[in-house]
């Protein structure tokens, strides 16, 4: 096991440079997840770490030692692909063991690692399976029990559970980071889906246009978003977000929003008066309000999912979403008011989209 | 005029209903197929396994003599000497057309400036029509013209020109390089077709699990290579076994018969030599051989294990 250690680095194709410099120490034993929209770079930065792509500029070292020019298959890591890349003509055993088999390792060394790696992810029904008579959530398991028998100093994951249905994603989620409780080995995990990134990193690395926007733990972004980008990215649904002028009164603060509707926000928010702002709150930060309180909204839809409702109305001309854990029967058309939770309002710089 | 209209149409339309079975629409169907593969390849084959087993000459229709055609090849050494060229001749231009035609296929599989341009150049060999490129290397083989002996004797090489189709092993490489030569393009397409159908994922994984170059190759190219490799394989033994173009244009056979294989010897024996039935009996002596190459083939194109199974990724 091993740190990762990625400095100042670019990377680019020909005449396009697709990502500008990046910096991120990932520790020891983390479980760190790159997220961002497609075509960001996750993949690009991830298989840099491998050593499938050359690196334009920068510097990466595993452990402690610059990689730059090694070769990927001293690097000591493992990577589980998005088509999961398994050996369509070996058997899962073989597909297991080709690694430590190219390391002339002793025929009962393989075997006792083969069948623990089975063991642990319930392999050992489809031993001398092919991939091709597989489940894709079989297949993924192989893959993963590729990277495990290996026990390399780093575990490298591209969308492993893309190809696969949700509630089989749900599942997967969870094994993988049990997995990494009880292996400990330094994981670097790339999905564009939020949701996984919330539940199973240690830390989150949000990148956008090849640039790292914020990295923290996943309630320090969730709380703490340094900007519109990451607080719309990090959330679901996502945070609503309304343009407006920041308006202070003594001690009092509230933004102008179009047509003269005004947001309360908390007087000790930062921002000065009359400086273009975005308004941002969470949909869960939402509460209901009686007549006089709060801002006036008109319901679009009514989206009951059983645990709870989630409300669609229009706010000044901007369309809010509002997660309400009660269960609301609003017709369309029917006016209702919103009072966002003062401490959870977040407020924007219009034109940089930094937090203020 | 609607009465009449209805009239016809009632025929027509159980015509049509007959046309919704299954079993009357295949017949239908194959009807065609059956016809052509009956008349152009049944009916030659037949006619040509038959004389084989009479004395026909050409003038005179012959009768049937049973194997005797057989039993005198046996003992014919111009005939044992052409199997064993045909044997010589295929087995050595299919390992070369293999061995050269994956190296130039791993070669084109490498992204390069302009790869189209280069690809296409390759196929030239297997464009050009075969008796012209045979009578370009005819003429590169002449004892006297030979653009290959002049280049040699000029880089100091030789002193003497190379008499390629003047010696029996000197022609057999000669006509032997002819068939590598326009062979290669044909396996290479084919193997490059077959390389690119294999996922880069693939390298990159066995790169990752510590294979070298090598290591990939045999661990992943190889195998998955298989399948494809099987097909070409198959017909370029067939094609190879019954060449007749190059050899008949560059050396009809000679020096010595050195060169003659088992179809320009038929050729040789029936038209020139007027003796179809024994023509035709060489020609028929060639199907055991051929039948035995695709017979190992179809065990070798079977569906390899790791093929089997649910057909989607
Ligand atoms: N081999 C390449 N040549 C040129 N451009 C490339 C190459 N590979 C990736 N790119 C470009 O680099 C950018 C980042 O690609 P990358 O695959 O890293 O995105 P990603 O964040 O993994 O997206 P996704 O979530 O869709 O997988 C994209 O704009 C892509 O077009
Ligand atoms: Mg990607």
């Amino acid at each position: 096991m091993a740190s990762v250690d990625i400095r100042g680095v670019e990377k680019q194709f020909g005449a396009t440079k697709v990502i500008h410099g990046i910096d991120v120490s990932i520790a020891d034993e983390e479980f760190v997840v790159l997220v961002g929209p497609s075509g960001c770079g996750k993949s690009t930065l991830l298989r840099m770490i491998a050593g499938l792509e050359e690196i334009t500029a920068g510097e990466i070292s595993i452990g402690g030692k610059v990689v730059n020019n090694v070769a990927p298959k001293d690097r000591d890591i493992a990577m589980v692909f998005q088509n999961y890349a398994l050996y369509p003509h070996m058997t899962v055993r073989e597909n297991m063991a080709f690694s430590l088999k190219l390391r002339k390792a002793a025929k009962s060394f393989i075997d006792e690692r083969v069948n623990r790696a089975a063991d642990i992810l319930g392999l050992q029904p489809y031993l001398d399976r092919y991939p091709r008579q597989l489940s894709g959530g079989q297949r993924q398991r192989v893959a993963m029990g590729r990277a495990i028998v290996r026990d390399p100093q780093v575990f490298l994951f591209d969308e492993p559970l893309s190809n696969l249905d949700a509630k089989l994603r749900v599942q997967m989620r969870t094994e993988i980071k049990a997995l990494h409780q009880r292996l400990r080995t330094t994981s670097v995990y790339v999905t564009h889906d939020q949701v996984e990134a919330m539940t199973m990193a240690d830390r989150i690395v949000v990148m956008h246009d090849g640039i790292v926007e914020q990295v923290g733990t996943p309630l320090d972004l969730y709380d703490h978003p340094v900007n519109t980008f990451v607080a719309g990215f990090i959330g679901s649904p996502a945070m609503n977000f309304v343009s407006g002028t920041l308006r202070r009164s003594g001690g009092d603060a509230h933004v102008e929003a179009a047509g003269g509707v005004k947001l309360p926000v908390p007087g000790s928010i930062g921002g000065a008066d009359g400086q273009g702002v975005v308004f941002g709150v969470r949909p869960e930060h939402l509460d209901l309000a009686s007549d006089g309180a709060g801002v006036s909204a008109k319901v679009i839809v009514v989206e009951p999912t059983g645990a709870d409702t989630q409300v669609f109305a229009d706010v000044a001309g901007t369309q809010i979403s509002a997660v309400f854990s009660e269960r609301h029967a609003f017709k369309p058309d029917q006016m209702i008011r919103f009072q966002p939770r003062p401490d959870s309002v977040h407020l924007f710089d219009a034109a940089s989209g930094r937090h203020l | 005029m609607a009465v009449a209209l209805g009239r016809q149409a009632a025929p027509r339309r159980s015509f049509v209903e007959l046309l919704d079975d299954r079993r009357v629409l295949s017949v239908l169907c194959m009807l065609p197929a059956v016809g052509l593969l009956v008349t152009f390849l049944a009916y030659p084959l037949g006619l040509g396994v038959w004389l084989g087993f009479t004395d026909t000459k050409i003038g005179r229709p012959g009768v049937f003599i049973g194997i005797d055609n057989y039993i005198s090849l046996f003992d014919d050494s111009v005939f044992l000497l052409s199997v064993y060229n045909t044997l010589v001749y295929t087995i050595v231009a299919t390992i070369l057309k293999f061995g050269l035609g994956l190296w130039l296929a791993l070669l084109l599989n490498n992204s390069m400036p302009f790869k189209a341009f280069i690809r296409a150049i390759v196929l030239l060999p297997y464009i050009i029509p075969t008796v012209l490129s045979a009578l370009a290397f005819w003429w590169m083989y002449d004892p006297q013209f030979s653009v290959i002996s002049y280049v040699l004797s000029k880089m100091g090489l030789i002193d003497r020109y190379v008499d390629f189709l003047g010696q029996p092993n000197a022609a057999r490489a000669s006509v032997i390089a002819a068939n590598v030569w326009r062979g290669i393009p044909f396996v290479a397409i084919c193997l490059l077709a077959g390389l690119q159908t294999i996922s880069p994922s693939l390298y990159e994984a066995a790169a990752l699990d510590g294979a070298n170059p090598w290591q990939r190759f045999r661990n992943v190219t190889v195998p998955m290579l298989m399948p494809i490799l099987s097909v070409v394989l198959t017909f370029s033994v067939l094609f190879t076994f019954t060449d007749f173009q190059l050899i008949y244009a560059i050396t009809r056979g000679g020096p010595l018969n050195a060169t003659h294989l088992m179809a320009t010897l038929a050729f040789q024996r029936a038209i020139p030599g007027g003796q179809m039935g024994e023509g035709a009996a060489i020609a028929t002596a060639m199907i055991p051989f051929l039948v035995f190459a695709t017979v190992f083939s179809y065990y070798g194109l079977q569906r390899r294990k790791w093929q089997q199974g649910s057909a989607d990724d």
